[in-house]
Protein backbone atom coordinates (compact mmCIF):
# COMPACT_ATOMS: atom_id res chain seq x y z
CA UNK A 1 0.00 0.00 0.00
CA UNK A 2 2.72 2.35 1.06
CA UNK A 3 4.41 1.51 -1.98
CA UNK A 4 1.61 2.90 -4.59
CA UNK A 5 3.16 6.48 -3.88
CA UNK A 6 4.44 7.42 -7.18
CA UNK A 7 5.51 10.53 -6.53
CA UNK A 8 9.42 11.36 -6.83
CA UNK A 9 9.73 7.54 -8.24
CA UNK A 10 11.84 7.52 -11.37
CA UNK A 11 11.59 4.54 -14.46
CA UNK A 12 14.85 4.50 -16.02
CA UNK A 13 13.98 4.58 -19.98
CA UNK A 14 16.02 5.18 -23.35
CA UNK A 15 13.71 8.16 -24.78
CA UNK A 16 14.54 11.11 -26.20
CA UNK A 17 13.19 12.35 -22.34
CA UNK A 18 14.64 10.36 -20.47
CA UNK A 19 18.11 11.55 -21.84
CA UNK A 20 17.66 15.29 -22.01
CA UNK A 21 19.41 17.34 -20.25
CA UNK A 22 17.86 17.62 -16.70
CA UNK A 23 18.52 21.67 -16.30
CA UNK A 24 16.62 22.55 -19.55
CA UNK A 25 13.74 19.45 -18.32
CA UNK A 26 13.32 21.64 -14.34
CA UNK A 27 13.31 24.72 -16.23
CA UNK A 28 10.63 23.79 -18.99
CA UNK A 29 8.73 22.08 -16.55
CA UNK A 30 8.61 25.11 -14.17
CA UNK A 31 7.59 27.48 -17.30
CA UNK A 32 5.27 24.98 -17.84
CA UNK A 33 3.57 25.36 -14.43
CA UNK A 34 3.73 28.93 -15.26
CA UNK A 35 1.91 28.83 -18.50
CA UNK A 36 -0.43 26.72 -16.79
CA UNK A 37 -2.08 29.59 -14.85
CA UNK A 38 -1.56 32.19 -17.83
CA UNK A 39 -3.79 30.28 -19.89
CA UNK A 40 -7.00 30.59 -19.00
CA UNK A 41 -8.97 29.23 -21.91
CA UNK A 42 -10.14 25.93 -23.81
CA UNK A 43 -7.88 26.33 -26.59
CA UNK A 44 -4.73 27.10 -23.92
CA UNK A 45 -6.19 24.05 -21.28
CA UNK A 46 -6.61 22.04 -24.83
CA UNK A 47 -2.84 22.58 -25.77
CA UNK A 48 -1.22 22.17 -22.57
CA UNK A 49 -3.52 18.37 -22.31
CA UNK A 50 -2.21 17.29 -25.20
CA UNK A 51 1.35 18.20 -24.84
CA UNK A 52 1.70 16.26 -21.53
CA UNK A 53 0.10 13.29 -22.88
CA UNK A 54 1.87 13.38 -25.62
CA UNK A 55 5.12 13.66 -23.78
CA UNK A 56 4.33 10.63 -21.73
CA UNK A 57 3.88 8.61 -25.01
CA UNK A 58 7.46 9.97 -26.37
CA UNK A 59 8.75 8.61 -23.16
CA UNK A 60 7.48 5.78 -23.34
CA UNK A 61 5.46 5.73 -19.50
CA UNK A 62 1.82 4.47 -19.17
CA UNK A 63 -0.45 6.40 -18.91
CA UNK A 64 -1.94 5.16 -16.18
CA UNK A 65 0.68 6.39 -13.93
CA UNK A 66 -1.11 9.53 -14.32
CA UNK A 67 -3.80 8.17 -12.58
CA UNK A 68 -1.76 6.43 -9.79
CA UNK A 69 0.01 9.44 -9.10
CA UNK A 70 -3.44 11.66 -8.87
CA UNK A 71 -5.04 9.07 -6.79
CA UNK A 72 -3.95 10.42 -3.35
CA UNK A 73 -5.34 13.77 -4.07
CA UNK A 74 -8.73 13.00 -5.69
CA UNK A 75 -10.41 14.52 -2.29
CA UNK A 76 -8.37 17.77 -3.02
CA UNK A 77 -9.38 17.81 -6.60
CA UNK A 78 -13.36 17.28 -5.68
CA UNK A 79 -12.94 19.80 -2.87
CA UNK A 80 -11.83 22.31 -5.23
CA UNK A 81 -13.92 21.62 -7.98
CA UNK A 82 -17.10 21.55 -6.10
CA UNK A 83 -16.17 24.63 -4.30
CA UNK A 84 -15.99 26.41 -7.32
CA UNK A 85 -18.92 25.11 -8.37
CA UNK A 86 -21.06 26.09 -5.79
CA UNK A 87 -19.56 29.52 -4.78
CA UNK A 88 -17.92 31.43 -8.21
CA UNK A 89 -21.10 33.65 -8.68
CA UNK A 90 -21.04 35.64 -12.40
CA UNK A 91 -23.19 38.09 -13.92
CA UNK A 92 -25.24 36.20 -15.64
CA UNK A 93 -28.41 34.17 -14.73
CA UNK A 94 -27.76 30.77 -12.62
CA UNK A 95 -28.16 27.71 -14.41
CA UNK A 96 -29.25 26.14 -11.53
CA UNK A 97 -30.46 27.19 -8.07
CA UNK A 98 -31.16 24.81 -5.13
CA UNK A 99 -32.47 26.81 -2.48
CA UNK A 100 -29.56 29.26 -1.41
CA UNK A 101 -26.99 27.89 -3.59
CA UNK A 102 -27.03 28.83 -7.50
CA UNK A 103 -25.14 27.49 -9.62
CA UNK A 104 -23.59 30.16 -12.59
CA UNK A 105 -22.05 29.56 -15.89
CA UNK A 106 -18.65 30.98 -14.47
CA UNK A 107 -18.42 28.34 -11.80
CA UNK A 108 -18.39 25.53 -13.94
CA UNK A 109 -15.91 26.99 -16.76
CA UNK A 110 -13.59 27.89 -13.09
CA UNK A 111 -14.24 24.31 -11.64
CA UNK A 112 -12.99 23.26 -15.01
CA UNK A 113 -10.19 25.16 -15.21
CA UNK A 114 -8.88 24.39 -11.84
CA UNK A 115 -9.16 20.61 -12.07
CA UNK A 116 -7.35 20.48 -15.42
CA UNK A 117 -4.59 22.66 -13.59
CA UNK A 118 -3.82 20.47 -11.02
CA UNK A 119 -3.90 16.99 -13.25
CA UNK A 120 -1.72 19.15 -15.74
CA UNK A 121 0.77 20.50 -12.80
CA UNK A 122 0.54 16.86 -11.04
CA UNK A 123 1.09 14.65 -14.54
CA UNK A 124 3.84 17.27 -15.19
CA UNK A 125 5.95 16.98 -12.20
CA UNK A 126 5.50 13.67 -11.90
CA UNK A 127 7.05 13.36 -15.53
CA UNK A 128 10.06 15.35 -14.59
CA UNK A 129 10.82 12.86 -11.74
CA UNK A 130 9.91 9.83 -14.18
CA UNK A 131 12.25 10.29 -16.40
CA UNK A 132 14.79 11.75 -14.42
CA UNK A 133 17.28 10.09 -11.64
CA UNK A 134 17.05 12.01 -8.37
CA UNK A 135 20.44 12.02 -8.53
CA UNK A 136 20.81 13.89 -12.21
CA UNK A 137 18.23 16.08 -10.81
CA UNK A 138 19.81 17.15 -8.27
CA UNK A 139 23.49 17.96 -10.02
CA UNK A 140 20.55 20.29 -12.63
CA UNK A 141 19.82 22.17 -9.13
CA UNK A 142 22.91 22.70 -8.29
CA UNK A 143 24.09 23.83 -11.89
CA UNK A 144 21.07 26.01 -12.29
CA UNK A 145 22.01 27.48 -8.50
CA UNK A 146 25.77 27.91 -9.16
CA UNK A 147 25.43 31.88 -9.37
CA UNK A 148 23.70 31.90 -5.71
CA UNK A 149 27.51 30.83 -4.32
CA UNK A 150 28.86 33.69 -5.26
CA UNK A 151 26.68 35.20 -2.31
CA UNK A 152 28.18 32.60 -0.31
CA UNK A 153 24.99 30.80 -0.39
CA UNK A 154 25.54 27.01 0.25
CA UNK A 155 24.46 25.63 -3.10
CA UNK A 156 25.91 22.21 -3.13
CA UNK A 157 25.33 21.30 0.37
CA UNK A 158 21.70 22.26 -0.44
CA UNK A 159 22.56 20.01 -3.20
CA UNK A 160 23.49 17.45 -1.00
CA UNK A 161 21.14 17.30 1.20
CA UNK A 162 18.52 17.22 -1.13
CA UNK A 163 20.37 14.15 -3.14
CA UNK A 164 20.15 12.36 0.37
CA UNK A 165 16.76 13.09 1.42
CA UNK A 166 15.87 12.00 -2.18
CA UNK A 167 17.52 8.71 -1.91
CA UNK A 168 16.33 8.09 1.59
CA UNK A 169 12.40 8.30 0.89
CA UNK A 170 12.29 4.91 -0.95
CA UNK A 171 14.39 3.65 1.86
CA UNK A 172 12.37 4.82 4.30
CA UNK A 173 8.88 3.99 2.89
CA UNK A 174 10.48 0.30 2.31
CA UNK A 175 11.12 0.45 6.18
CA UNK A 176 8.22 1.42 7.15
CA UNK A 177 6.30 -1.31 4.94
CA UNK A 178 8.95 -4.13 7.00
CA UNK A 179 8.51 -2.86 10.26
CA UNK A 180 4.39 -2.54 9.38
CA UNK A 181 4.36 -5.77 8.14
CA UNK A 182 6.73 -7.25 11.13
CA UNK A 183 4.13 -5.64 13.64
CA UNK A 184 1.22 -6.45 11.85
CA UNK A 185 2.21 -10.31 11.97
CA UNK A 186 2.09 -10.23 16.19
CA UNK A 187 -1.63 -8.76 15.53
CA UNK A 188 -1.05 -4.53 15.38
CA UNK A 189 -4.71 -3.29 14.24
CA UNK A 190 -3.10 0.01 12.16
CA UNK A 191 -5.99 0.60 10.10
CA UNK A 192 -8.84 0.60 12.25
CA UNK A 193 -10.26 2.17 15.67
CA UNK A 194 -10.44 5.68 17.22
CA UNK A 195 -7.81 8.19 16.02
CA UNK A 196 -6.47 8.13 19.56
CA UNK A 197 -6.18 4.25 19.06
CA UNK A 198 -4.51 3.95 15.76
CA UNK A 199 -2.13 6.86 17.41
CA UNK A 200 -1.32 4.99 19.86
CA UNK A 201 -0.70 1.74 16.94
CA UNK A 202 1.69 3.42 15.08
CA UNK A 203 4.30 3.46 18.06
CA UNK A 204 5.71 0.24 17.80
CA UNK A 205 6.09 1.14 14.10
CA UNK A 206 7.46 4.69 14.37
CA UNK A 207 10.48 3.65 17.04
CA UNK A 208 11.48 1.39 15.35
CA UNK A 209 11.80 3.66 12.09
CA UNK A 210 13.46 6.06 14.26
CA UNK A 211 16.09 4.05 15.30
CA UNK A 212 16.87 2.67 12.07
CA UNK A 213 16.92 6.05 10.16
CA UNK A 214 19.28 7.60 13.07
CA UNK A 215 21.60 4.07 12.39
CA UNK A 216 21.73 4.37 8.55
CA UNK A 217 22.02 8.23 8.78
CA UNK A 218 25.44 7.59 11.37
CA UNK A 219 26.46 4.50 8.86
CA UNK A 220 26.11 7.20 5.89
CA UNK A 221 28.01 10.10 7.44
CA UNK A 222 30.81 7.28 8.25
CA UNK A 223 30.77 6.07 4.92
CA UNK A 224 31.29 9.40 3.25
CA UNK A 225 34.09 10.43 5.43
CA UNK A 226 35.40 7.14 5.02
CA UNK A 227 36.05 8.78 1.63
CA UNK A 228 37.52 12.13 2.19
CA UNK A 229 34.18 13.59 1.51
CA UNK A 230 34.93 17.80 2.65
CA UNK A 231 31.88 19.32 1.10
CA UNK A 232 31.87 21.02 -2.81
CA UNK A 233 35.23 23.00 -2.98
CA UNK A 234 36.98 21.87 -5.84
CA UNK A 235 34.49 19.10 -6.62
CA UNK A 236 34.77 17.66 -10.18
CA UNK A 237 31.92 15.65 -11.71
CA UNK A 238 31.87 12.15 -13.46
CA UNK A 239 29.34 13.20 -15.93
CA UNK A 240 29.28 17.23 -16.83
CA UNK A 241 25.92 18.20 -18.08
CA UNK A 242 26.14 19.06 -21.93
CA UNK A 243 23.08 20.33 -24.09
CA UNK A 244 22.83 18.57 -26.94
CA UNK A 245 21.41 19.45 -30.46
CA UNK A 246 18.99 17.18 -29.76
CA UNK A 247 18.06 18.87 -26.69
CA UNK A 248 18.09 22.04 -28.23
CA UNK A 249 15.55 21.13 -30.61
CA UNK A 250 13.31 19.91 -27.95
CA UNK A 251 13.79 23.22 -25.86
CA UNK A 252 12.79 25.78 -28.80
CA UNK A 253 9.89 22.75 -29.80
CA UNK A 254 8.68 23.48 -26.22
CA UNK A 255 8.80 27.41 -25.80
CA UNK A 256 7.02 27.26 -29.53
CA UNK A 257 3.96 25.78 -27.78
CA UNK A 258 4.17 27.46 -24.45
CA UNK A 259 4.29 30.45 -26.65
CA UNK A 260 1.07 28.98 -27.97
CA UNK A 261 -0.28 28.76 -24.69
CA UNK A 262 0.40 32.15 -24.14
CA UNK A 263 -0.98 33.55 -27.15
CA UNK A 264 -4.39 31.84 -26.61
CA UNK A 265 -5.58 34.19 -24.60
CA UNK A 266 -5.60 36.31 -27.49
CA UNK A 267 -7.70 34.29 -29.22
CA UNK A 268 -10.24 33.19 -27.02
CA UNK A 269 -12.46 35.96 -25.45
CA UNK B 1 -1.64 -36.95 9.99
CA UNK B 2 -4.01 -34.31 7.78
CA UNK B 3 -3.44 -31.45 5.84
CA UNK B 4 -2.73 -28.26 7.20
CA UNK B 5 -1.85 -25.85 4.45
CA UNK B 6 -2.81 -25.75 1.04
CA UNK B 7 -1.18 -23.42 -1.54
CA UNK B 8 -3.28 -23.47 -4.80
CA UNK B 9 -1.77 -21.79 -8.23
CA UNK B 10 -0.43 -18.96 -5.89
CA UNK B 11 1.09 -16.21 -8.18
CA UNK B 12 1.95 -12.87 -7.05
CA UNK B 13 3.26 -9.92 -9.48
CA UNK B 14 4.90 -6.68 -7.56
CA UNK B 15 3.85 -3.56 -8.86
CA UNK B 16 1.85 -4.62 -11.38
CA UNK B 17 0.92 -3.01 -14.18
CA UNK B 18 3.66 -0.34 -13.45
CA UNK B 19 6.80 -0.25 -15.92
CA UNK B 20 9.22 -2.76 -13.34
CA UNK B 21 6.62 -5.14 -12.16
CA UNK B 22 8.48 -8.28 -11.16
CA UNK B 23 6.93 -11.71 -11.02
CA UNK B 24 8.35 -12.70 -7.65
CA UNK B 25 5.75 -16.28 -7.35
CA UNK B 26 4.45 -17.66 -10.27
CA UNK B 27 1.93 -20.73 -10.16
CA UNK B 28 3.05 -22.33 -7.00
CA UNK B 29 0.95 -25.77 -5.78
CA UNK B 30 2.03 -27.31 -2.67
CA UNK B 31 0.29 -28.72 0.62
CA UNK B 32 1.99 -29.22 4.16
CA UNK B 33 1.03 -32.23 6.53
CA UNK B 34 0.15 -31.05 10.54
CA UNK B 35 2.77 -30.99 12.09
CA UNK B 36 5.84 -31.15 9.53
CA UNK B 37 9.36 -29.43 9.78
CA UNK B 38 9.29 -27.97 5.88
CA UNK B 39 12.86 -26.20 4.91
CA UNK B 40 12.56 -23.50 2.02
CA UNK B 41 15.34 -22.70 -0.08
CA UNK B 42 16.14 -21.29 -3.25
CA UNK B 43 18.41 -18.65 -4.40
CA UNK B 44 18.85 -15.19 -3.86
CA UNK B 45 15.83 -13.35 -4.78
CA UNK B 46 13.78 -16.30 -5.78
CA UNK B 47 10.50 -15.50 -3.77
CA UNK B 48 11.01 -17.22 -0.93
CA UNK B 49 10.15 -14.03 1.52
CA UNK B 50 7.42 -13.47 -0.63
CA UNK B 51 6.02 -16.49 -0.13
CA UNK B 52 6.15 -16.61 3.57
CA UNK B 53 4.35 -13.47 3.77
CA UNK B 54 1.27 -15.09 1.95
CA UNK B 55 1.11 -17.39 4.94
CA UNK B 56 -0.66 -14.78 7.21
CA UNK B 57 -2.08 -12.99 4.47
CA UNK B 58 0.14 -9.85 5.28
CA UNK B 59 0.29 -9.95 0.68
CA UNK B 60 -2.71 -11.19 -1.23
CA UNK B 61 -1.95 -13.35 -3.91
CA UNK B 62 -2.38 -11.98 -7.36
CA UNK B 63 -4.13 -15.32 -8.95
CA UNK B 64 -4.42 -18.53 -6.55
CA UNK B 65 -5.64 -19.23 -3.27
CA UNK B 66 -4.45 -20.37 0.46
CA UNK B 67 -5.63 -22.16 2.86
CA UNK B 68 -4.85 -23.22 6.26
CA UNK B 69 -6.40 -25.71 8.29
CA UNK B 70 -8.68 -25.96 4.97
CA UNK B 71 -9.69 -22.21 5.49
CA UNK B 72 -9.12 -19.82 2.56
CA UNK B 73 -7.58 -16.97 3.81
CA UNK B 74 -9.41 -14.43 1.93
CA UNK B 75 -12.48 -16.13 2.08
CA UNK B 76 -13.78 -12.53 3.62
CA UNK B 77 -10.32 -9.82 4.21
CA UNK B 78 -12.52 -8.64 6.87
CA UNK B 79 -11.81 -11.37 8.99
CA UNK B 80 -7.79 -11.96 8.12
CA UNK B 81 -6.67 -10.69 11.45
CA UNK B 82 -7.69 -14.27 12.73
CA UNK B 83 -4.58 -16.00 10.80
CA UNK B 84 -2.41 -13.33 11.95
CA UNK B 85 -2.44 -15.13 15.54
CA UNK B 86 -3.23 -18.90 13.47
CA UNK B 87 0.39 -18.46 11.80
CA UNK B 88 3.42 -16.77 13.68
CA UNK B 89 5.81 -15.06 10.82
CA UNK B 90 9.36 -14.18 12.20
CA UNK B 91 11.06 -11.97 9.30
CA UNK B 92 14.44 -11.80 8.16
CA UNK B 93 16.40 -9.95 10.92
CA UNK B 94 13.47 -9.57 12.96
CA UNK B 95 15.41 -7.72 15.28
CA UNK B 96 14.60 -4.35 13.52
CA UNK B 97 11.33 -4.53 15.11
CA UNK B 98 11.39 -4.42 18.55
CA UNK B 99 9.74 -1.16 19.91
CA UNK B 100 9.20 -1.74 23.69
CA UNK B 101 11.29 -0.51 26.90
CA UNK B 102 11.45 -3.51 28.40
CA UNK B 103 12.16 -7.67 26.57
CA UNK B 104 9.13 -8.85 28.98
CA UNK B 105 7.11 -6.01 27.29
CA UNK B 106 7.81 -6.75 23.56
CA UNK B 107 7.22 -10.22 24.14
CA UNK B 108 4.27 -9.29 25.37
CA UNK B 109 2.86 -7.27 22.57
CA UNK B 110 1.67 -10.54 20.74
CA UNK B 111 -0.14 -11.91 23.06
CA UNK B 112 -1.49 -8.75 24.37
CA UNK B 113 -2.97 -8.14 20.75
CA UNK B 114 -4.85 -11.56 20.92
CA UNK B 115 -7.06 -10.11 23.93
CA UNK B 116 -5.54 -12.78 26.15
CA UNK B 117 -5.71 -12.52 30.23
CA UNK B 118 -2.56 -10.81 32.05
CA UNK B 119 -1.92 -14.23 33.79
CA UNK B 120 -1.78 -16.14 30.37
CA UNK B 121 0.07 -13.41 28.81
CA UNK B 122 2.59 -13.34 31.88
CA UNK B 123 3.16 -17.87 31.33
CA UNK B 124 3.38 -17.05 27.77
CA UNK B 125 6.54 -14.69 27.94
CA UNK B 126 7.76 -16.99 30.43
CA UNK B 127 7.88 -20.04 28.29
CA UNK B 128 8.68 -18.48 25.11
CA UNK B 129 11.71 -16.30 26.86
CA UNK B 130 12.89 -19.62 28.36
CA UNK B 131 12.78 -21.56 25.28
CA UNK B 132 14.45 -18.87 23.22
CA UNK B 133 17.12 -19.04 26.06
CA UNK B 134 16.48 -15.38 27.58
CA UNK B 135 17.38 -15.50 31.71
CA UNK B 136 14.30 -13.87 33.88
CA UNK B 137 16.74 -10.90 34.54
CA UNK B 138 17.21 -9.85 30.75
CA UNK B 139 13.33 -9.72 31.26
CA UNK B 140 13.71 -6.74 32.37
CA UNK B 141 16.38 -4.65 30.16
CA UNK B 142 15.70 -2.81 27.64
CA UNK B 143 15.77 -4.64 23.95
CA UNK B 144 18.10 -1.61 22.85
CA UNK B 145 20.67 -2.62 25.63
CA UNK B 146 21.20 -6.02 23.82
CA UNK B 147 23.76 -7.80 21.65
CA UNK B 148 22.32 -8.61 18.17
CA UNK B 149 21.94 -12.08 18.91
CA UNK B 150 20.01 -11.33 21.91
CA UNK B 151 17.89 -9.22 19.91
CA UNK B 152 17.01 -12.03 17.80
CA UNK B 153 15.97 -14.24 20.61
CA UNK B 154 13.32 -11.51 22.08
CA UNK B 155 11.88 -10.76 18.47
CA UNK B 156 11.51 -15.10 17.70
CA UNK B 157 10.35 -15.53 21.31
CA UNK B 158 7.80 -12.71 20.94
CA UNK B 159 6.12 -14.89 17.89
CA UNK B 160 7.03 -17.65 19.71
CA UNK B 161 4.49 -16.22 22.51
CA UNK B 162 1.44 -15.95 20.83
CA UNK B 163 1.86 -19.94 20.12
CA UNK B 164 1.18 -20.15 16.69
CA UNK B 165 -0.27 -23.48 14.68
CA UNK B 166 1.60 -22.50 11.92
CA UNK B 167 5.10 -20.96 12.74
CA UNK B 168 6.88 -19.89 9.57
CA UNK B 169 10.85 -18.68 9.66
CA UNK B 170 12.70 -16.61 7.52
CA UNK B 171 16.31 -17.00 7.62
CA UNK B 172 15.90 -16.79 11.75
CA UNK B 173 19.90 -18.20 11.51
CA UNK B 174 21.16 -15.24 9.64
CA UNK B 175 24.30 -13.26 10.49
CA UNK B 176 24.96 -15.74 13.80
CA UNK B 177 28.25 -17.04 14.86
CA UNK B 178 28.15 -20.90 14.24
CA UNK B 179 27.16 -21.79 18.14
CA UNK B 180 24.39 -19.01 18.02
CA UNK B 181 23.19 -20.38 14.95
CA UNK B 182 23.22 -23.94 16.26
CA UNK B 183 21.37 -23.27 19.61
CA UNK B 184 18.43 -20.93 18.29
CA UNK B 185 17.70 -23.51 15.20
CA UNK B 186 17.83 -26.65 17.99
CA UNK B 187 15.03 -24.10 20.48
CA UNK B 188 13.27 -23.59 17.56
CA UNK B 189 13.13 -27.52 17.29
CA UNK B 190 12.38 -28.35 20.82
CA UNK B 191 9.04 -25.87 20.04
CA UNK B 192 8.53 -27.60 17.14
CA UNK B 193 8.88 -30.81 18.96
CA UNK B 194 7.13 -30.05 22.18
CA UNK B 195 3.84 -28.27 21.06
CA UNK B 196 3.72 -29.70 17.89
CA UNK B 197 3.17 -26.69 15.42
CA UNK B 198 3.87 -27.10 12.22
CA UNK B 199 7.11 -25.31 11.10
CA UNK B 200 8.72 -23.73 7.78
CA UNK B 201 12.31 -22.73 8.08
CA UNK B 202 13.80 -20.80 4.83
CA UNK B 203 17.50 -21.14 4.68
CA UNK B 204 20.39 -20.21 3.12
CA UNK B 205 21.99 -23.09 4.78
CA UNK B 206 22.02 -26.90 3.15
CA UNK B 207 23.17 -28.10 6.55
CA UNK B 208 20.64 -26.30 8.62
CA UNK B 209 17.85 -27.74 5.85
CA UNK B 210 19.41 -30.63 6.13
CA UNK B 211 19.44 -31.24 10.45
CA UNK B 212 15.82 -30.04 10.71
CA UNK B 213 13.67 -30.33 7.86
CA UNK B 214 11.07 -33.32 7.19
CA UNK B 215 10.58 -31.96 3.75
CA UNK B 216 12.06 -29.69 1.58
CA UNK B 217 10.31 -26.86 -0.91
CA UNK B 218 12.96 -25.66 -3.72
CA UNK B 219 12.05 -22.19 -5.42
CA UNK B 220 13.83 -21.09 -8.67
CA UNK B 221 12.40 -17.93 -10.40
CA UNK B 222 9.26 -17.54 -8.34
CA UNK B 223 8.74 -21.15 -9.30
CA UNK B 224 8.51 -24.82 -7.04
CA UNK B 225 11.15 -26.90 -8.86
CA UNK B 226 11.49 -29.92 -6.73
CA UNK B 227 9.13 -30.47 -3.28
CA UNK B 228 10.14 -33.78 -1.98
CA UNK B 229 11.47 -35.41 1.32
CA UNK B 230 14.38 -33.94 2.50
CA UNK B 231 16.83 -37.12 1.73
CA UNK B 232 15.58 -37.42 -1.84
CA UNK B 233 15.35 -33.60 -2.31
CA UNK B 234 19.47 -33.84 -1.63
CA UNK B 235 20.06 -36.94 -3.77
CA UNK B 236 19.26 -35.01 -6.58
CA UNK B 237 22.36 -33.10 -6.27
CA UNK B 238 23.67 -32.07 -9.53
CA UNK B 239 20.04 -29.97 -10.10
CA UNK B 240 20.65 -28.83 -7.36
CA UNK B 241 23.98 -27.25 -8.31
CA UNK B 242 22.28 -26.36 -11.22
CA UNK B 243 20.16 -24.29 -9.69
CA UNK B 244 22.64 -21.79 -7.57
CA UNK B 245 22.24 -24.11 -4.78
CA UNK B 246 24.44 -26.67 -2.96
CA UNK B 247 24.79 -29.86 -0.97
CA UNK B 248 25.59 -30.45 2.58
CA UNK B 249 29.02 -30.89 2.52
CA UNK B 250 29.13 -34.81 3.54
CA UNK B 251 26.93 -35.16 0.55
CA UNK B 252 29.20 -33.90 -1.62
CA UNK B 253 32.58 -35.66 -0.04
CA UNK B 254 29.58 -39.37 -1.02
CA UNK B 255 28.58 -38.25 -4.45
CA UNK B 256 32.86 -37.85 -4.82
CA UNK B 257 33.44 -41.40 -3.29
CA UNK B 258 30.40 -42.49 -5.61
CA UNK B 259 32.19 -40.90 -8.65
CA UNK B 260 34.96 -42.87 -7.65
CA UNK B 261 33.37 -46.37 -8.07
CA UNK B 262 32.42 -46.98 -3.99
CA UNK B 263 28.97 -48.83 -3.45
CA UNK B 264 27.36 -46.27 -1.58
CA UNK B 265 24.11 -44.53 -1.20
CA UNK B 266 23.59 -40.71 -2.49
CA UNK B 267 20.84 -39.73 0.19
CA UNK B 268 23.65 -39.36 2.74
CA UNK B 269 23.08 -36.07 4.16
CA UNK B 270 23.63 -35.58 7.81
CA UNK B 271 26.72 -36.36 9.30
CA UNK B 272 25.41 -38.89 11.88
CA UNK B 273 24.14 -40.69 8.74
CA UNK B 274 27.11 -40.25 7.45
CA UNK B 275 28.99 -42.10 10.17
CA UNK B 276 26.58 -44.91 10.17
CA UNK B 277 27.27 -45.67 6.40
CA UNK B 278 30.80 -45.60 6.68
CA UNK B 279 30.84 -48.06 9.47
CA UNK B 280 28.21 -50.73 7.65
CA UNK B 281 30.84 -49.87 4.54
CA UNK B 282 33.53 -51.16 6.85
CA UNK B 283 31.99 -54.10 7.62
CA UNK B 284 30.91 -54.88 4.56
CA UNK B 285 34.40 -55.15 3.41
N1 LIG C 1 8.74 -4.77 -2.36
C1 LIG C 1 9.12 -5.21 -3.54
N2 LIG C 1 8.87 -4.51 -4.66
C2 LIG C 1 9.23 -4.97 -5.85
N3 LIG C 1 9.84 -6.13 -6.06
C3 LIG C 1 10.14 -6.87 -4.99
C4 LIG C 1 9.79 -6.45 -3.67
N4 LIG C 1 10.21 -7.40 -2.79
C5 LIG C 1 10.77 -8.34 -3.54
N5 LIG C 1 10.75 -8.04 -4.85
C6 LIG C 1 11.25 -8.87 -5.95
O1 LIG C 1 10.63 -10.13 -5.88
C7 LIG C 1 11.55 -11.17 -6.07
C8 LIG C 1 11.53 -12.12 -4.90
O2 LIG C 1 11.99 -11.45 -3.74
P1 LIG C 1 12.08 -12.16 -2.32
O3 LIG C 1 12.38 -11.11 -1.32
O4 LIG C 1 10.84 -12.95 -2.10
O5 LIG C 1 13.33 -13.11 -2.51
P2 LIG C 1 14.01 -14.11 -1.48
O6 LIG C 1 13.91 -15.46 -2.09
O7 LIG C 1 13.44 -13.93 -0.13
O8 LIG C 1 15.52 -13.63 -1.51
P3 LIG C 1 16.61 -13.64 -0.31
O9 LIG C 1 17.16 -15.00 -0.26
O10 LIG C 1 17.63 -12.65 -0.77
O11 LIG C 1 15.92 -13.21 0.95
C9 LIG C 1 12.89 -10.51 -6.29
O12 LIG C 1 13.15 -10.52 -7.67
C10 LIG C 1 12.73 -9.11 -5.79
O13 LIG C 1 13.47 -8.22 -6.58
MG1 LIG D 1 14.19 -13.23 1.71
Amino acid sequence: MLRDITIGQHFPGDSALHNMDPRAKLVLTLVYIIMLFVASNPIGLGISIVLVFGLYLLAKIPLRLIGKSLKPIIPIILFTAVLNVFFVTGESEPLVSLGFLHIYREGIDYAVLIVVRIICIIAGTSLLTYTTSPIVLTAAIEQLLRPLSKLKFPVHELAMMMTIALRFIPLLIEETDKIMNAQKARGAQLDSGTLMQRVKALIPVLIPLFISAFRRADELAMAMECRCYHGGEGRTRLKELRMSGKDVWLTVAAVVVFVAMGMSNFLWK
Amino acid sequence: MSEFVRVEHLSYIYGQGMPDETIALDDVSFSIEEGQFVGIMGATGCGKSTLITHFNGLNRPTKGHIYIGGEDLWADPGDIRRFRFLVGLVFQYPEYQLFEETVYKDIAYGPRNMGLSEAEIDQRVRRAAEFCGLSDASLQKSPFELSGGQKRRVAIAGVLAMEPKLLVLDEPAAGLDPEGRDTILGQIKAWHKETGSTTILVSHSMEDIAKYADRVLVLNSGKVAMYDETAKVFARAPELLELGLSVPEVTKVFLQLRQWGLDIPVDVYTVPYAVKTILAAKEGM
